[in-house]
């Protein structure tokens, strides 16, 4: 009460004070009040504030916590944030973009706009970790996100002949010679990066096919050879020289007599954590470390397994063990958890489809001992556990209630993953930390070792194939600047550039209303079918028609909403037709108090408040809750001064060809 | 105008009302109003403040005349009945309607041409009987329609998009209501909805004629500089003198009222009004005392906003008449009709 009281004690005082308005009475009408005397101090407020039922004291806290200051857009990452799916990206692939190209039938085109950033387009709209997809608007508009990395295999699927687009590279060389270990994700990337900048890229590969990890542990019923085939292909097609069966048995030896200007490590995390317990050694035979016997089946080395497989982990190795067991042969197929299913590593998606096949996962079983008779694996002994949660759901303490013995033929440990380094001799300047992890650079991607860099799960462990692409990227740009004797420290920074997408007075050049279709399920070969061979894919991709309804669902977040306060004239237009009710026009204030006061609640922290300059006649701010806007550009369009504009964000990531000309004269210039 | 209609899409935690409905199950048609344009914002006010009450749509009237404001009706509430009627004829069926069905709120939505130029004298009788009504005038001073001639609320002095200027005196719709004895008397302005809201909410609630007069800016023939009826004119030269905060019957009241500053006024239907008093020697019960407070700031160049008069003492139209409590459409023909003898005896009163 008493703070009302000294405002509304405040608003007569400042009436009394004015002796112009009070006195005046045979005056003619007053002149104008200069709008400055508008700015909504607490005097003033009253007027503003929608009371039920007399102004709560919102008033009160403006005279002592800090406004928020207008929010600076010109920052690249304001815009950049707002497109939830871009910003999740590690390689910031313009997935808006590409989704709109698509369904404009331009599959070409939005391979092209996905092979930018992720250059893989038809391997990760297979077996991407999509960190896009958690992130989309989308699902917190209506629960379930956009279908973004299966429309990414659309665009795969339907494109045409792109050779043609690829970067030219350059007939004359720039003199610099680099060495990548490893034939992985990262390292394709490195080569796809500097080739186009005139570089002789070696990749030297211990197996006797490229890929990686890409192809020895990923079943081909994920991601079929041909795809694979194709887009590392286009890599090597650009002039990479590759040496096949050809492991580098010593980092010294390459150093001091490869000749190269720099080295590139891109080996993956090949070392399989076993599970040291009695039994193992006895039944070693029927025991098998994940990715090594993943390895093995996509080599063709191993074609069958025993009839009851137990699979000990649940990360997504795991759930390729599964899978791959039984289409060789296996009849029952059990996923051993330790924890309860919300601590699982795999996707939800890869759990799905490993249930879908019928394999079961079992939780609450701690492995205690591998099982053995007469000398062969009979199956394995579980402690039973059970576990305090607290209101997090952080586990807070574990009890063993009993043990079960589950039958086995075989036994699959998918429980992680390490690198290992054994070929880097620990003399040549590379240093490596008390796990024996080498120390690298987390944004050159450089090792303490000038001149050696790397990446992907040879630089922080297993990651996913995305992040590797983009470890190859920035890695890129260090071996680009290093060979060109500039600090690989001293890097572009991102940018972002809009562009108006108004076309008339109602006119987008981009489809702006909001399609309440549903996400489309990808449709599978048939259970009957897809066991008879073991490389038939069972995702069978999008149909035409589910594309086509699926890229509807985009809101088009890179279609920014860009407003100009000094042209508002607070008509509340923008207010009154926004759907999702993102706008409000009121007093600042700071930041916790002002999302009380919106106009929908606007509880969701991790998605930034927009706030204006002042208003020109009121001295208010507009303030957007980004959280929930559809960008169906109607503000704009009802907008009678175009003070809210739709402007489309181009996030410029740089790679190595934008890093500053090269100083080296005798690079040739790239067509 | 907008091309692609409002998405259905909503937040999906916006507030519920006691129905369990949102503000969005309260909207209407698609606006085809100039972009910008006061009358929508007077739209967006209308669905919060009907929201806000928990009405129920099947127990609206929405009843308009001629003109932009007129269109107003079809953009909220699609649910509810609606008669859009001849120019400045508004009243009339309001009036019938009424006394046929007196258990629906009536919203009559009008402009300053269609009640204060063609339109007068209906406007003028329809608060004589107090008819039971909350009655919008959306007042841009210019006949939008027809390419923003002005119209008879434009002030002496302000200029028209072309230059003209105004030599005519305008009509306050407000001084009129005064002098014509209407029983609830504000005006508001289209850019202040934390304003508005309330005090269509008191004015729906209220038992009689509720007249509020908005300022809605013509944003395409009178938002230029010269003009009286601009967002920026509007917002640099109005006072706020009573804010209305609208207290439902249901909700306890449980703050303190500052004697002389705060002043509530309790409804019929137990609900009240709590009237906040911006300027201190104002009183909103003194019909004469208000009026000449209106006339002195109005001297001075400022719109005095607000609930400027209130009286819940006035009997209504269907009070004043004797009319059953149940609405007349719902008896039975027996009931209604006298018969032919019950006839002559009526005439036979006035032989």
């Amino acid at each position: 009460m008493g703070i009302i009281a000294q405002c509304r004690a405040a608003s007569s005082g400042q009436l009394a004070a004015d002796g112009r308005r009070r006195d005046s009475g045979g005056e003619p009408p007053a002149a104008r009040r200069p709008l400055s005397a508008f700015r909504p101090t607490a005097a003033r407020f009253l007027r503003f504030a929608y009371t039920l039922p007399i102004p709560p004291p919102l008033v009160a806290p403006r005279f002592h916590l800090a406004e928020m200051p207008p929010t600076d857009t010109s920052h690249p990452d304001y815009f950049h944030r707002v497109v939830d799916c871009q910003w999740a990206c590690p390689a910031h692939t313009d997935v808006p973009e590409y989704i709109r190209l698509i369904a404009q039938g331009r599959f070409t085109d939005a391979y092209m706009v996905n092979r930018e950033a992720n250059v893989f387009p038809g391997i990760l709209g297979r077996v991407c970790d999509r960190p896009c997809e958690p992130a989309c608007r989308r699902s917190r508009v209506e629960n379930k996100p956009v279908a973004i990395c299966r429309l990414k295999r659309v665009a795969a699927d339907h494109k045409d002949e792109y050779a043609s687009r690829l970067p030219k590279i350059p007939a004359v060389k720039n003199g610099k010679h680099v060495a990548c270990i490893g034939a992985g994700p990262a390292s394709l990337t490195v080569a796809n990066d500097l080739l186009p900048l005139g570089y002789r890229v070696t990749i030297f590969e211990q197996l006797a096919e490229p890929g990686g990890l890409m192809r020895s542990n990923i079943p081909s019923f994920r991601l079929p050879q041909a795809i694979l085939d194709e887009e590392i292909g286009a890599i090597i097609g650009m002039g990479a020289e590759l040496k096949l069966g050809h492991p580098v048995k010593s980092m010294k030896e390459l150093l001091d007599r490869g000749g190269f200007d720099a080295v590139f490590v891109g080996s993956g995390a090949p070392k399989g954590k076993d599970l040291k317990l009695p039994g193992r050694a006895e039944a070693a035979p029927n025991i098998h470390i994940g990715i090594d016997w993943l390895e093995s089946v996509a080599f063709e080395h191993v074609k069958a397994i025993g009839r009851e497989v137990l699979i000990i982990g649940v990360g997504n190795t795991a759930m390729d063990c599964c899978r791959t067991s039984l289409r060789l042969g296996a009849q029952h197929v059990n996923v051993m958890a330790r924890k309860p299913r919300q601590f699982f590593k795999a996707s939800d998606w890869e759990l799905e489809d490993a249930e879908e096949e019928n394999v079961r996962i079992i939780v609450n079983r701690a492995p205690k001992r591998f099982v053995v008779e007469d000398g062969r694996l009979k199956g394995m002994l579980f402690d039973v556990m059970e576990y305090d949660l607290d209101a997090r759901g952080a586990i807070t303490a574990e009890r063993i209630t009993g043990e079960e013995f589950f039958a086995a033929s075989d036994v699959i440990l998918a429980i992680g993953q390490e690198n290992a380094f054994p070929w880097i001799e620990r003399d040549l300047g590379i240093e490596f930390d008390k796990w024996s992890v080498p120390k690298v650079d987390p944004v050159t991607f450089q090792s303490t070792r000038p001149g050696v860099f790397f990446g992907g799960d040879a630089a922080f462990g297993p990651k996913n194939i995305i992040w590797s692409v983009e470890h190859g990227h920035q890695a890129a740009i260090s071996v680009h600047r290093h060979c060109q004797g500039e600090a690989v420290t001293d890097r572009l920074a991102p940018g972002i550039n809009l562009q108006s997408r108004k076309m008339g007075m109602h006119e987008w050049s981009y489809s702006n209303d909001y399609n309440p279709a549903e996400r489309r399920l990808v449709p599978h070969v048939s259970l009957k079918e897809r066991f008879k061979k073991l490389n038939i894919e069972v995702e069978l991709g999008f149909t035409a028609e589910q594309a086509a309804a699926e890229v509807q669902r985009c809101l088009n977040c890179d279609i920014q909403t860009v407003f100009e306060a000094k042209l508002c004239i607070e008509c509340d237009a923008c207010i009154d037709i926004c759907p999702t009710d993102c706008l409000t026009i009121t007093a600042d204030g700071e930041e916790a108090e002002l999302r009380t006061r919106l106009r929908a609640p606007a509880k969701n922290l991790e998605q930034p408040l927009y706030v204006s300059a002042p208003l020109k006649q009121t001295g208010r701010v507009m303030v957007k809750d980004e959280d929930m806007c559809v960008h169906c550009g109607l503000c704009a369009e009802r907008c009678p001064t175009a003070a809210w504009d739709m402007q489309k964000s181009f996030v410029k990531w740089p790679h190595a060809e934008d890093q500053p000309p090269t100083c080296q004269p005798s690079l040739p210039k790239i067509a | 105008m907008t091309y692609i209609p409002k998405p259905k899409v909503r937040h999906p935690s916006l507030p519920r009302n006691a129905l369990g409905l949102t503000r969005r199950d309260y909207e209407g048609a698609l606006s085809t109003l100039c972009a910008g344009c006061g009358h929508d914002s007077i739209t967006a006010a209308l669905t919060e403040a009907i929201w806000g009450l928990s009405l129920e749509p099947q127990n609206i009237a929405k009843l308009s005349g001629i003109g932009c404001s007129s269109k107003t009706t079809a953009y909220f509430v699609s649910g509810g009945h609606g008669f859009n009627s001849v120019h400045g004829r508004m009243p009339s069926i309001a009036m019938g309607a009424n006394a046929a069905n007196r258990n629906l709120h009536y919203i009559g939505v009008s402009g300053d041409g269609d009640t204060l130029s063609i339109g007068l004298g209906q406007f003028a009788h329809a608060i004589r009987r107090n008819l039971n009504m909350l009655y919008v005038i959306e007042n841009n001073g210019v006949y939008g329609l027809t390419k923003g001639q002005f119209s008879a609320s434009a002030d002496i002095g302000s200029k028209a998009k072309k230059g003209d200027v105004n030599q005519q005196p305008p009509i306050d719709p407000v001084l009129l209501a005064l002098s014509l004895g209407a029983s609830f008397v504000a005006r508001s302005f289209s850019g202040d909805k934390a304003q508005l809201v309330p005090l269509l909410q008191a004015g729906l609630r209220h038992r009689g004629f509720a007249l509020i007069d908005v300022i809605s800016p013509c944003v395409t023939f009178n938002d230029h500089e010269g003009s009286t009826k601009s967002y920026a004119y509007t917002r640099e030269h109005y006072e706020p003198a009573v804010n209305a905060g609208f207290v439902p019957f249901e909700r306890e009241i449980v703050v303190d009222y500052a004697e002389g500053e705060c002043l509530p006024v309790v409804m019929h239907d137990g609900s009240r009004i709590v009237l906040h008093k911006l300027a201190k020697d104002y009183d909103p019960t003194d019909r004469v005392a208000a009026s000449a407070y209106i006339q002195a700031r109005a001297k001075q160049g400022e719109f005095l906003t607000g609930l400027l008069y209130v009286d819940e003492t006035q009997k209504e139209f269907h009070e004043l008449n004797g009319t059953p409590d149940v609405p007349l459409n719902s008896l039975s023909p027996e009931l209604l009709s006298p018969g032919a003898k019950g006839l002559d005896r009526i005439l036979a009163r006035f032989r």
